[in-house]
């Protein structure tokens, strides 16, 4: 479903990816782990061409995204759901009103109809009597969900979490990663999580990816990754200070 | 930014209108935009009366004061004061606007959902601009006219009569259709500057400041230059 080959960024002589390369079946969820700042949320934005690269491609069901043309690219961006890491609400809109804006702009259905699957919505991700709020107005748990709730309303066949838990406090976390996994079950959605959510992450996911250095240093099962030998898996994995990594 | 202009056109023309969008950027450049137009053009009219009375007397023509006042204003402080005015008020904001939206990733997320971020951003805004730009000028014109007359006719002693029955002597349609013209062409030229500063701003709440001050500054030095050629080519 998802082919990511030999991707290469640089921003201003800085080199983020070096030949990232890896694949992802239709259905499975991925968790994209790695250390903060080397690329990881570069890397995700790269699925829908929100970043073009500088070298390599990725395909979806085959599809090289680099070779759309603008219609077949904004087609195409219509199958992906991404959960920013800030959320990315309209401010000016209410909570009913953002995650009814793909509905409203990209499908045929009614007001009656929208109002309904945006209602049913926010109820699957626990917000109910809060559809008249302003982002402003909300908690940032809440805004998670509600960026889950738009992302999800679509029904999308690939969905993108960007950190999706970042700056929330563990029950929240927990609570989100719970609503990924059940809303996963639910649509049966191709999917790639940003997270440091480890080892919880890995209850809800098929596949893990450590990014390292600019490539895909190991890619596995999460029973693969907790059993890995590789120091720099084990240490980042255990959050050990002691090891090969070194923050500068 | 040529490109970018370009784009915008050539998508206001290949997508469906979002009027409901056009409709509030209309209000916010332009009806929200009057009392500022109202007070600078009243006091534009006013001083211009001023200092026109005082330089017309002295040759002894301080009757052609109604149409000094009207052709100034009509021919160029109208259209420049008023696209002044509507830089500093609303093209600031349309910077910071899309600027917060581009750091926030509420542009992506508009791009995400497979939709044409220009259709929701920078294409009401244009319309908006040459819609409410030639409307705000002609109040600005007219506002200025009676301003000229409070001072002229009232404080100086000008007759009502004078003032207006000159105006209507020297003023011309070319005039009145040359200012409508520059109004225009200063609607686009802000719209463009301030979204494209906007929508290329740089990283986090400096580069959003930056990005307002270049849209501010660039707009009205190329709206003073900009004159000086349509001046040139107009009249």
């Amino acid at each position: 479903m998802i082919k990511v080959e030999d991707l290469h960024k640089s921003f201003n002589g800085l080199e983020v990816l070096r030949g990232v390369s890896f694949e992802i079946a239709k259905g499975e969820v991925l968790a994209l782990i790695g250390m903060s700042g080397y690329g990881k949320s570069v890397l995700l934005k790269h699925m829908p061409r929100l970043i073009k690269p500088d070298r390599g491609r990725v395909l979806i069901d085959n599809q090289d995204m680099g070779s759309l043309k603008r219609e077949e690219l904004e087609w195409m961006r219509s199958r992906f759901g991404f959960v920013f890491q800030s959320g990315a609400l309209f401010d000016s809109l209410t909570v009913f009103e953002n995650v009814a804006f793909p509905l409203q702009e990209k499908s045929s259905s009614s007001d009656l109809e929208i109002r309904e699957r945006v209602l049913s919505i926010l109820d699957q991700v626990g917000l109910n009597g809060v559809e008249n709020k302003y982002p402003a107005q909300i908690s940032g748990g809440m805004i998670k969900r509600v960026a889950l709730a738009r992302a999800l309303v679509t029904s999308p066949e690939i969905m993108l979490f960007d950190e999706p838990t970042t700056g929330l406090d563990p029950i929240i976390s927990h609570t989100i990663l719970n609503l990924i996994d059940s809303c996963h079950k639910r649509y049966g959605f191709t999917g790639i999580v940003v997270t440091h959510e480890i080892p919880k992450v890995f209850e809800i996911v098929q596949k893990v990816a450590m990014l390292y250095e600019g490539r895909i240093l190991t890619i596995g099962t999460p029973e693969e990754i907790l059993l890995s030998n590789n120091p720099i898996v084990r240490q980042f994995i255990t959050g050990s200070i002691e090891g090969p990594i070194k923050y500068h | 930014m040529g490109l970018f202009l370009a784009r915008t056109f050539v998508y206001a023309f290949s997508s469906p209108l979002k009027f409901s969008i056009v409709l509030k950027q209309i209000r916010f450049i332009g009806s929200e935009s009057m009392l500022v137009i109202f007070l600078t053009g009243a006091f534009a009219g006013m001083v211009l009366s001023l200092q026109g009375f005082y330089s017309l007397n002295r040759f002894g023509s301080a009757a052609l004061l109604g149409p000094m006042v009207a052709l100034s204003l009509i021919r160029e402080l109208g259209p420049v004061f008023a696209a002044l005015m509507v830089t500093a008020r609303a093209g600031s904001a349309m910077t910071a606007e899309i600027g917060i939206m581009r750091i926030t990733e509420q542009v992506d997320a508009i791009e995400l959902m497979g939709l044409n971020p220009f259709r929701y951003l920078i294409i009401p805004k244009l319309l908006a601009g040459i819609v409410a730009l030639p409307l705000l000028t002609a109040i600005f014109d007219v506002v200025g006219i009676f301003g000229g007359y409070l001072v002229g006719g009232k404080l100086l002693g000008i007759g009502k009569g004078t003032y207006f029955g000159e105006m209507l002597n020297y003023v011309d349609m070319q005039d009145i259709l040359g200012g409508i013209y520059k109004s225009l062409s200063f609607g686009v030229l802000i719209t463009w500057v301030c979204c494209y500063k906007g929508y290329y701003t740089g990283f986090g709440a400096e580069g959003v400041s930056k990005a307002t001050t270049q849209a501010v500054v660039l707009s009205s030095v190329l709206i003073l230059i900009w004159d000086y050629f349509m001046t040139s080519l107009l009249f």
